[in-house]
């Protein structure tokens, strides 16, 4: 045992310092980004990436962790959004002064996760899939009807009268520190005792509860955390393009570029959701820039390649990479001891006590 | 008041007829395959708009196009199955198929955008605008066609399903699929062709429903987010539940627009999630909904 | 004295067939007790009706001469009874150690919310779990995927699983079921171990009469829902009704017939 453990701390350390190395060249970027590509259509993609690799890594948490796909985040994304809206107009807040609106928004998406969650999460995963489109449409009705959001037209957003390239840095800077607050929950979600009871629900709900898993309350829990972050950012979103509709804020291309952002990068894992959301945004707004992929067309990619993520890949670029990584690296050694090798039988039977010594 | 009800329940009874088309294909589906086929509203769009096509372009009568449409749209089902719902395996595969379906959908939807345009269009002929006068309500004629095509498909269907050897396998691979491979029934070959029979109806949902609503590709997310509620409401496979279902929604939402159109269409998710509440599987359905 | 754990005329149908149909069973504190009986017989409806996986629609469950009919799993669980299953449920995509980790967190609440993402009680479950790894016999593959160990591993796995809440009782399902000679010896070799050492209660379910007659002081034969025979291996050996349970009553008319 101390032999392996001997053998295996080398690897352990040498793969996470260049893990580590790699996170800080990634932050380094990050945070240099605008200043080196100050132009405004530059930044642009980046302000809107940073919002969805938060949108994604929100997702995630949930979904990813739990297995329960989750269709209607976009609930989440248009109330944060609207939130903000309407509570600037109401209250009359102008300029910088929006921006403390931000918590609002993270309260009212955490507060209609609640009932939302209540509801949606008593039932099998597949009719899950299809109440949060139904509370989807819900909401997306209501925004079109409801007297106080401003009917088909939507909302603005109060100006900043900044220069382009101070606003979108600005914007770029926010959404990224929203983008990284949100790996940080992610990764601690990861490591936690709340994580693992979701990962044990992913792999067997009623197991799980069986052995004292208060599966409710850990589903809730993860869904109004993911719900929170998601209309936080729908909010900043709203601010930054300064108008909502009821279409934009409540888009069914929404839901579906997230699951095919973690799909892509790798569902369930925390970096996974931040690599696809890196590789699909950009692509997406990219391609709405070409003529030629007119609104529709971009529907037509996005469908497509989600299909063949999901029928090639579908654990995942990163999940599917590590895989091939460790099978480079383990190149002729067997990955599990084979069956016939049980430990001899230990002497000593583990008694009540953790100290009971033994021979580990 | 009482006459504008009255009105609005035959009215719903009607429409629900053909909706019940649309969801038992859906709820056939679900029964024999484990997949919520959430491209279904789309393909009824489909439908709808070849439907117009062959009319406005060919002349041929819609009723008379079915012969062409519903056999297409069988193909097509085949095809789908075959490309891109026969690989996926594994435990979660409701779930994904759920997602490859809808990714489907877009595809189909972003093409019709792309081929039609965004513009409303509807599938007018000498008779669609005409009704029938009976006890002082009218009836119109398309949806008493429509009605009775519904009914004649339905009652086609549970011949196939009841009376025939294929019907047989496929109601045995609803209720164990291993148990259905043990005795050697070819569960791939049932599964393909029962996914084709299931969009196979919205050909006909689909020509029906142009001929009574203006339709453009978007209109869709509107009719599946309703044959989903029917279908759960009904019992996910279970196909006298869409029926039941079909006609009991589409009769309250008539009634309910008399009072207040805009939220009539809230009606289909207050139920579903109302329904969902209280019986999770359904207030016609069987035990049969699979565990995921 | 009444046993530790016993069942009271239980009955369950599913739907048309009916499970049990009257089934009573008593397994005394601190001994091996055998369950077995022919396929269809009604053992696993019975392990899940104990463990609250299953409502009997009579009858009672008796811990310690308290009711606990109905209760939920994890309450059973809770109480001190531990269960394995025949079809090996594990969580797949979790570590052993943290297959092992979730049977331990039942054992107490964090104080909040925030106490939940906390490691410090994780140290201490940590070393308990490594522990019955170890004893289990699979401490090696600590950080494997559950998924990927063997059938007899994830048996042994299992086990190491249904230890963690310290149980007093331990319901077995086939647990030498599928798996070869050496694991079988070393599973009841691990049974003998926990019930010297350490008087706990075993009811196994079992089809390998060797491992059960070898092992257990009381067997119990169910046969189509119901108790027939109880005793200790030698009785229940050469019971006749034992014989037509598993053999059908053809083998008495047999014996008619040749005298």
């Amino acid at each position: 045992m101390s032999l392996e453990a001997g053998k295996k701390a080398p690897a352990v350390s040498a793969g996470s310092a260049g893990r580590g190395g790699g996170l800080v060249l990634l932050a380094a970027l990050a945070v240099l980004f605008p200043i080196i590509f100050s132009n405004p259509s530059v930044t642009n993609y980046g302000v809107l990436t940073m919002i969805f690799v938060t949108a994604a890594t929100g997702w995630n948490i949930f979904s990813g962790n739990s297995g329960y796909i989750s269709l209607g985040q976009a609930v989440f994304y248009g109330s944060g959004a609207y939130a903000m809206g309407i509570a600037a107009r109401d209250w009359h807040i102008q300029g910088t002064g929006v921006f403390a609106l931000l918590p609002l928004s993270g309260a009212v998406g955490a507060l209609i996760a609640v009932p939302f969650g209540l509801v949606a999460l008593r039932v099998r995963r597949h009719t899950f899939i299809v109440i949060t489109l139904a509370i989807f449409f819900i909401f997306q009705l209501m925004a079109f009807n409801l007297w106080f959001t401003g009917g088909s037209s939507g909302l603005g957003s109060p100006f900043l009268s900044w220069s382009p390239v101070s606003y979108n840095r600005s914007f770029y800077y926010i959404a990224l520190a929203f983008a990284a607050g949100s790996v940080l929950v992610a990764w601690a979600v990861r490591r936690s005792r709340f994580g693992l009871q979701l990962r044990a629900i992913r792999d067997d709900e009623e197991r799980a509860r069986g052995l004292g898993v208060k599966a409710m309350r850990v589903k809730l829990g993860a869904f109004t955390i993911s719900g929170a972050i998601t209309a936080m950012i729908g909010a900043v979103w709203f601010y930054y393009l300064n108008q909502v509709e009821p279409q934009t804020g409540f888009n069914p291309l929404f839901d579906l570029s997230l699951v095919l952002m973690v799909f892509l990068g790798g569902y369930g894992s925390v970096s996974g959701p931040v690599l696809g959301a890196l590789i699909i945004e950009p692509l997406t707004l990219w391609l709405n820039t070409q003529p030629a992929f007119s609104g529709s067309v971009s529907e037509i990619v996005l469908g497509a390649i989600f299909l063949l993520v999901v029928l090639f890949l579908p654990r995942g670029i990163i999940p599917t990479g590590g895989e091939l990584i460790t099978k480079i690296r383990t190149r002729g050694k067997p990955a599990v001891i084979p069956a016939t090798t049980v430990g001899p039988p230990s002497p000593v039977s583990p008694g009540r006590s953790v100290s009971s010594g033994g021979t580990l | 008041m009482a006459r504008e009800i009255t009105q609005a329940i035959v009215d719903g009874i009607l429409v629900g007829g053909v909706y019940a088309l649309m969801a038992v294909g859906l709820t056939l589906i679900f029964g024999v395959l484990d997949i919520i086929n959430v491209a279904q509203g789309v393909l009824v769009i489909l439908g709808a708009y070849l439907s117009y096509s062959l009319f406005t372009k060919a002349h041929i009568d819609p009723f008379l196009g079915l012969l062409v449409t519903v056999p297409a749209m069988f193909a097509l089902g085949v095809v789908i199955h075959w490309a891109f719902i026969r690989r996926l395996r594994g435990t979660e595969r409701t779930s994904m198929t759920l997602l490859v379906t809808y990714a489907v959908g877009l595809i189909i939807e972003g093409i019709l955008f792309k081929v039609y345009g965004a513009s409303t269009v509807q599938l007018t002929t000498s008779y669609t605008n005409s009704s029938v006068h009976v006890l002082g309500f009218y009836i119109g004629w398309i949806y008493i066609w429509g009605f009775v095509l519904a009914v004649a498909l339905v009652v086609a269907l549970y011949a196939l399903l009841y009376r025939t050897k294929f019907g047989r396998s496929v109601r045995a691979t609803m209720q164990d699929e291993t148990a259905a491979r043990l005795v050697g029934i070819d569960v791939n070959r049932v599964a393909a062709l029962t996914f084709g029979i299931g969009v196979a109806v919205t050909a006909a949902g689909g020509m029906v429903y142009g001929a009574t609503n203006a339709f453009n590709a978007n209109s869709g997310y509107d009719l599946i987010s309703r044959l989903l509620s029917i279908i759960i409401l009904g019992g996910m496979g279970s196909v006298g539940g869409a029926l039941g279902a079909s006609v009991l929604m589409l009769t309250l939402e008539s009634v309910v627009t008399v009072w207040q159109p805009t939220w009539a269409v809230a009606v289909y998710y207050a139920v579903l999630v109302v329904v969902l509440l209280y019986r999770p599987t359904g207030l016609f359905g069987r035990q049969a909904v699979r565990a995921q | 004295m009444t046993a530790l754990l016993r069942t009271e005329a239980i009955t369950k149908a599913y739907g048309g067939v009916q499970a049990l149909s009257g089934a009573t069973v008593a397994v005394e504190e601190g001994t091996v007790a055998g369950l077995i009986g022919p396929n269809g017989s009604g053992k696993t409806t019975l392990f899940n009706v104990i463990t609250g996986y299953a409502r009997p629609d009579a009858g009672q469950v008796l811990f310690r001469d308290r009711a606990i009919t109905g209760y939920a799993p994890d309450k059973v669980f809770a109480a001190g009874i531990g269960r394995t299953f025949q079809l090996t449920r594990i969580f797949p995509r979790l570590t052993v150690i943290e297959n092992m980790l979730i049977a331990a967190q039942s054992r107490d609440r964090p104080k909040n919310l925030l106490a939940g993402f906390g490691r410090g009680a994780w140290t201490q479950h940590r070393r308990h779990a490594q522990e019955l790894l170890a004893f289990a016999g699979i401490e090696r593959h600590a950080e494997v995927l559950a998924g990927s160990l063997s059938y007899g591993q994830r048996k042994l796995l299992e086990l190491a699983y249904v230890l963690v809440a310290d149980p007093a009782v331990l319901l077995l399902d086939e647990p030498a079921g599928g798996v070869n000679p050496t694991l079988i010896n070393h599973i009841a070799d691990r049974i003998r171990l926990l019930n010297a050492q350490q008087g706990k209660t075993f009811l196994l379910v079992e089809h390998n009469m060797e491992f059960v007659m070898g092992l257990c002081s009381t067997i119990t034969v169910l046969e189509s829902g119901a108790d027939v025979v109880s005793g200790p291996p030698e009785i229940v050996r050469t019971d006749k009704r034992v014989l037509d349970a598993y053999l059908g009553t053809d083998v008495d008319e047999e014996e008619e017939d040749a005298q």
